[in-house]
């Protein structure tokens, strides 16, 4: 961290930036945006806005992946960025929440949708819990490897129980209940200007195999509160802790900061987003089996995480969406994918090691910074 | 149960040759992890190269079954030079972009597996889209027996003809057997001993004890972190090379699971400790098989990690405990 300490005391009286000009918007505005906002990206796969479009794939189905990544990035975040832990298996807890969802809707009972979530969720909780109690005493790069090693044990396992359907996985997952209540029109550009389309419409929560729009608003209705959870976790004691542990192991614990416990919360609440992420894509794909949670996935979801900036939430979204639109945006690449995230990762390490869009310092962080300052050149930087 | 003891000799002499090849293999995670304290990610790729390049020289050199034993002797060392120059060359290359500028800025650890996470993946993905890469540059007619299918298996023909040599609990060891564990165990012994007696070993030995005292006494560190990848290369070239003659298949991801598998053994013999390395790669072959042979071949990987996870719960120094830098070697 001494690197950001000393580019912290270089710091120059600049222009109000981005941040600073929307923080003193007045309130009324700035709920206004947000609205506006929100309601922009759920008509997004409606605007049918060229360019962004993706061609040839359905652009709902795609949003619906780029939430999922989304989704398991704001998941990991809390694991990887927030509380320092290396996780290269995560794919592990979304392939449990998965497969949970299959099991209890399809494959061995016929239970409603609404009730196997929450259920879901709390299967990978204490997946995570049971992973994390041993193996969290050991040192960091220590974990990502026994964490990879969960993965593969996970996916290996799947291949291997009948139980669990096998190597064919569980198919005919049902829908969950909809509601039907309004239907939504699209918007057509084939003549070159936006025309209102009556004839293609989005039914509001219509789970149906056809159109994935009301897919895609549920993950970002589910995003929604994930999101606020996050915020309210991080702003608060939990998340002080979280950082004190990652900064400091050995002083957090000094201070008081029972830091195991606390490791163990953010692997377990990281892989409860990461089921909650899992059951929504069997929902969605009505189809599993272990193809689908291949290790490229963890390594994917990590890249998203880095790439966007571990700790920095609005960051790691950036970088989901990166992860996952753009391989679909330019699927004649699609091939190459891997090759340039290595490349990307790499790069990345070497010129940009907290990610696009870093972690801002806490408040307190930065006055502790500039006090620092002021003792050592004996004078302030505001 | 029943399956293991009836051919016990079977399992232990399989799992005494694979664990050769994890062993030489983990001597590569240990050394890096000796002077640099981290795991480097990329060195199952190192092998995988190793492995390409040991098939792509018997190509050449028209290895076919059934030919003379001095024809077979040249085909082999012709292996060994090709697949440990390609194996140490993309290790040495390895250290200088992945893992140095990152040393010069003190990234922190994390960082660094990141880089070789990236890495890994780089290299995995040319190697699996080569024939993509060879149509580019246009030599798509030359080169076509060696690029084709390149996200799929590709075979070496065997040029050792398995025969029996003597015969154990019913068990026909043969001379591919016997050749892998031998000479895994030969080119052990030649790093032990470089390790402990030459000067660049001395170094090495040095770096990991305490890097800054090293370098107060005048050792150069860059110098011995590059010695260290080309030895872990060299090595897993050796491997690469056993590993074609036993098994006969590689792929662009043939490294990942062997990778984690070798860096298992490094752990469970004490990573940082080359007769750890040994030691864990042969314990590790005999329990994968074993386990294996009790609950059904298909279980097999996962008997290796739930074995990695057991280790860092119950003995996290492994079982010979972390010290290249003690004297020990």
């Amino acid at each position: 961290m001494s690197t950001t300490t000393s580019s912290r005391a270089a710091r120059k009286p600049s222009s109000p930036g981005f941040r600073e000009r929307v923080d003193n918007l007045p309130k009324a505005v700035k709920i206004a945006l947000w609205v506006a906002f929100a309601i922009f990206l759920f008509l997004l796969p409606l605007l049918n806005i060229p360019f962004i479009t993706t061609e040839g794939s359905d652009f709902g189905g795609v949003l619906f992946t780029v939430a999922t990544y989304v989704l398991v990035a704001l998941g990991l975040n809390i694991v990887v960025g927030y509380a320092g832990l290396l996780d290269l298996g995560y794919v592990g807890f979304y392939a449990i929440g998965a497969y949970t969802v299959g099991v209890l809707t399809s494959e061995h009972a016929h239970m409603s949708w609404v009730v196997v979530v929450p259920i879901a969720i709390v299967v990978a909780m204490i997946s995570g819990v049971i992973l994390g109690a041993p193996t969290l005493r050991v040192r960091g790069d220590y974990l990502a490897i026994v964490t990879l090693g969960f993965g593969e044990i996970v996916r290996l396992t799947l291949v291997n129980s009948e139980w669990l359907g096998g190597a064919q996985g569980i198919s005919d997952i049902p829908k969950p209940p909809g509601l039907e209540l309004f239907e939504v029109p699209s918007i057509d550009w084939s003549s070159g200007a936006p025309v209102v389309d009556l004839g293609t419409t989005s039914t509001f929560l219509k789970f149906g195999i056809n159109d994935f729009v009301p897919y895609y608003w549920l993950a970002l209705g589910i995003i929604g509160l994930v999101l606020v959870f996050d915020i309210l976790v991080k702003s608060s004691r939990v998340g002080r802790a979280w950082e004190a542990t990652r900064e400091d192991e050995d002083a957090a614990e000094l201070m008081g900061v029972p830091t195991f416990r606390f490791k163990l919360l953010a692997f377990a609440l990281g892989a409860a987003i990461g089921g909650l992420s899992g059951a929504l894509f069997a929902t969605k794909a009505g189809f599993i089996s272990p193809d689908s949670f291949q290790l490229l996935l963890s390594i994917l979801f990590l890249a998203a995480v880095v790439v966007g900036g571990a700790g920095n939430r609005w960051g790691v979204i950036v970088g989901a969406i990166v992860v996952a639109y753009f391989p679909e945006r330019f699927r004649e690449f699609a091939d190459f994918r891997v090759l340039v995230f290595g490349l990307a990762l790499m790069l990345l390490a070497i010129f940009r090691p907290q990610g696009l869009l870093p972690p801002r310092r806490t408040v307190r962080a930065r006055r502790a910074d500039d006090r620092q300052a002021v003792l050592e050149e004996g004078e302030a930087h505001v | 149960m029943q399956n293991l003891i009836d051919n016990f000799f079977a399992y232990t002499i399989t799992g005494l040759t694979i664990g050769a090849v994890y062993a030489l293999v983990a001597l590569g995670y240990t050394l890096v992890y000796g002077v640099l304290r981290l795991i480097n990610f990329a060195h199952s790729e190192v092998f995988m190269y190793g492995t390409f390049a040991a098939l792509w020289v018997v190509m050449l050199l028209g290895g076919r079954p059934g030919a003379g034993v001095g024809q077979v002797i040249f085909w082999v060392a012709m292996m060994f030079v090709a697949a440990m120059a390609m194996s140490g060359l993309i290790a040495v290359l390895l250290e200088r972009v992945a893992y140095r500028p990152l040393r010069k800025r003190n990234a922190p650890p994390l960082i660094a597996l990141i880089s070789a996470i990236g890495a890994s993946f780089v290299l995995a993905e040319i190697m699996g889209l080569r024939s993509r890469i060879t149509g580019w540059v246009g030599l798509d007619d030359n080169l076509r027996d060696y690029v084709r299918n390149s996200r799929n298996n590709a075979g070496m023909p065997t040029i050792i003809a398995p025969q029996p040599i003597f015969t154990i609990g019913g068990y026909h060891v043969t001379n591919v057997d016997v050749f892998v564990i031998v000479g895994a165990i030969a080119i052990m012994v030649i790093l032990d001993q470089f390790v402990k007696r030459s000067r660049l070993g001395r170094g090495i030995r040095a770096v990991a004890m305490d890097p800054e005292s090293a370098a107060l006494m005048g050792v150069n560190r860059d110098r011995v972190i590059q010695v260290t990848f080309l030895v872990g290369g060299l090595m897993a070239g050796a491997a690469a090379v056993f590993y074609m003659l036993k098994i006969g298949i590689t792929r662009y991801d043939a490294g990942f699971i062997l990778g984690v598998k070798a860096f298992t053994a490094a752990v469970l013999g004490g990573i940082g400790n080359l007769r750890g390395a040994l030691l864990g790669g042969f314990i590790l072959g005999l329990a994968e098989n074993y386990g294996s042979a009790v609950v059904g071949s298909q279980w097999k990987d996962v008997v290796a990690f739930v074995l990695l996870v057991l280790i860092l719960l119950f003995r996290p120094t492994g079982l010979l405990g972390e010290s290249l830098g003690k004297a020990r070697a």
